[in-house]
């Protein structure tokens, strides 16, 4: 594959993977079942990153499922979203680059919402922090935090090199984090992360003391853990499957915490929130009921996003869940969400029921952040 | 003539001026792929081109969306003849290889001056000072 012989993109992608192996002494490389490829918004890509995977796609073919992040725009419905002509002319001929590569192009951060979905102890080459972190904990699936071009260098190859979150020894948690707080719902759950994060970094934690936790919950936890902290893996004692060794180092963190985690996203006062956005992670269909339901014969007064994979979204038409929100008014931003679209200068303050949302809101968008629950964003919405 | 020895990242040969910098650089957010000016608010380089330069630094941080910043700026004629790392990290080890810049690491940066001209020669991993 090296020597070029299985054509260009090959052979680039084994010198990817042959550097990478070396920096990190991989001894060797391993197959790996699926790929999440991010770099997909045009915004971050250019023109330049366009021709990277216009070259690629001459002569590359995935050689095992591969799925998208999402991308700058929700590629039917964006002229409703406010996104110029000339932006999407530009971010279709990335999907179209992404589509000839022979990846599955429902763009999202929850590729397991819609089939990619590895198995336990199962070796992946993932991109996307949140997805990583989903995938190695709640999976409990193997893989490393990939960028873009390592990910799509994985599924033009079908392999990984051996190093990190592969090795078992790399795997057991370093620190016990014991949570004192009644935790309900994703909020919560985004503020624990936050806070978890903020103290741990990129350690492996062992978190104690959760009795449940919902699908929706640990999706908002491994994205808000990820941002702030940076970690690949964790674990939830009789939640997650994996199996670690209890570490010596121990923490807290208490209702104190929590509260403290919730004000430090919250930075809108004295100013009008114009935008108000659920779903990131894009949300799942017991989400859209919900919203469904707490949108049922109302309107909303503000530019209201709802962030989805399309697959999931077209459960809602069939239910009938979609026709509710789009009459109260509320846009569904399929294939895209409010971190990676271009909407800075557009709108002053988000409010938002997803830390890791409130943080890209910020950085690459200016917003600043009201950081609430699901019935209060729509409360929002609607006031 | 000195000449320093390290690691081979991404082959290929380079002359040219040495840009030094003793932080780590955020190709994405922190260098403009249009210019190749340092922008990053703080950066010891900020307001520096490093176009046409051998631009030494510790190691890359931020996000990896970087690799694709690296690409753009060669693109755009605006890249660095060659990287000279401390410890490559795996942002700029792909944006190096996808970009087709000449890359070395393990190198004893703190010996490079700004301004001293260098031939990198990044298949033998070697770095010499003129």
């Amino acid at each position: 594959m090296l020597s070029g012989a299985r054509g260009n993109a090959v052979k680039k992608s084994m010198e990817i993977l042959v550097a990478l192996g070396e920096i990190f002494g991989a001894k060797k490389l391993i197959d790996v079942a699926s790929v999440q490829v991010a770099g997909v918004s045009y915004h971050n890509l250019g023109d330049a990153g366009l021709e990277f995977l216009e070259e690629l796609a001459k002569d590359g073919k995935v050689r095992v499922l591969t799925t998208l992040n999402p991308a700058g725009m929700d590629m039917e419905n964006w002229q409703n979203l406010g996104i110029s002509p000339e932006f999407a002319e530009k971010q279709k001929k990335v999907i179209e680059a992404f589509e000839k590569l022979g990846i599955v192009t429902t763009c999202t951060c929850t590729p397991y919402f819609i089939g990619n979905l590895p198995h336990y102890q199962e070796h992946i080459a993932w991109s996307e922090s949140s997805a990583v972190a989903f995938a190695n904990s709640v999976l409990g699936a193997y893989t490393n935090r990939e960028g873009g071009p390592s990910a799509l260098a994985a599924a033009l190859t079908g392999k990984t090199p051996e190093y990190g979150m592969h090795l078992e020894k790399n795997r057991q948690a370093q620190v016990v984090v014991q949570v004192n707080a009644k935790l309900d719902g994703t909020m919560d759950f985004g503020a624990l992360g936050h806070a978890i994060g903020k103290k741990i970094g990129n350690k492996i934690a062992l978190i104690t003391g959760i009795e449940k936790a919902s699908i929706e919950e640990l999706k908002t936890f491994s994205a808000s853990i990820a941002t702030y902290g940076g970690t690949a893996l964790y674990y939830i004692e009789g939640i997650t499957p994996g199996k670690t060794k209890k570490p010596k180092e121990k923490i807290e963190i208490t209702e104190k915490e929590i509260e403290e985690a919730k004000k430090a996203m919250n930075d809108s006062e004295g100013t009008e929130i114009d935008l108000v956005a659920v779903g990131c992670p894009h949300c799942s269909i017991k989400e859209l009921q919900k919203m469904a339901q707490l949108l049922k014969g109302k309107q909303v007064k503000k530019e209201t996003w709802i962030c989805v994979a399309r697959p999931v979204k077209s459960i809602a038409d069939k239910m009938g869940y979609s026709a509710v929100i789009e009459k109260a008014g509320a846009k569904f931003a399929c294939d895209t969400c409010m971190a990676v679209a271009p909407l800075k200068g557009r709108f002053k303050a988000l409010a938002t029921d997803s830390a890791k949302g409130c943080f890209y809101g910020r950085g690459s968008n200016a917003f600043k952040t009201k950081f609430c629950t699901l019935e209060e964003c729509i409360e929002e919405a609607v006031a | 003539m000195t000449k320093l020895k390290g690691r081979k990242i991404c082959p290929g040969k380079a002359n040219g001026e040495a840009i030094v910098s003793k932080m780590g650089i955020s190709f994405y957010g922190g260098v403009d792929p249009n210019t190749g000016i340092v922008v990053e608010k703080g950066h010891d380089l900020e307001g520096k081109s490093i176009a046409g330069k051998v631009l030494v630094f510790p190691q890359g941080k931020g996000s990896t969306v970087g690799s694709y910043t690296m690409y753009r700026l060669k693109k755009n004629g605006k890249a660095p003849a060659a990287i000279i790392n401390k410890e490559c990290e795996t942002i700029v080890a792909v944006g190096a290889i996808i970009s087709e810049i000449p890359c070395i690491d393990r190198i004893e940066i703190e010996k490079i001056k700004d301004g001293t001209i260098i031939k990198v020669d990044a298949e033998n991993g070697t770095a010499t000072l003129q």
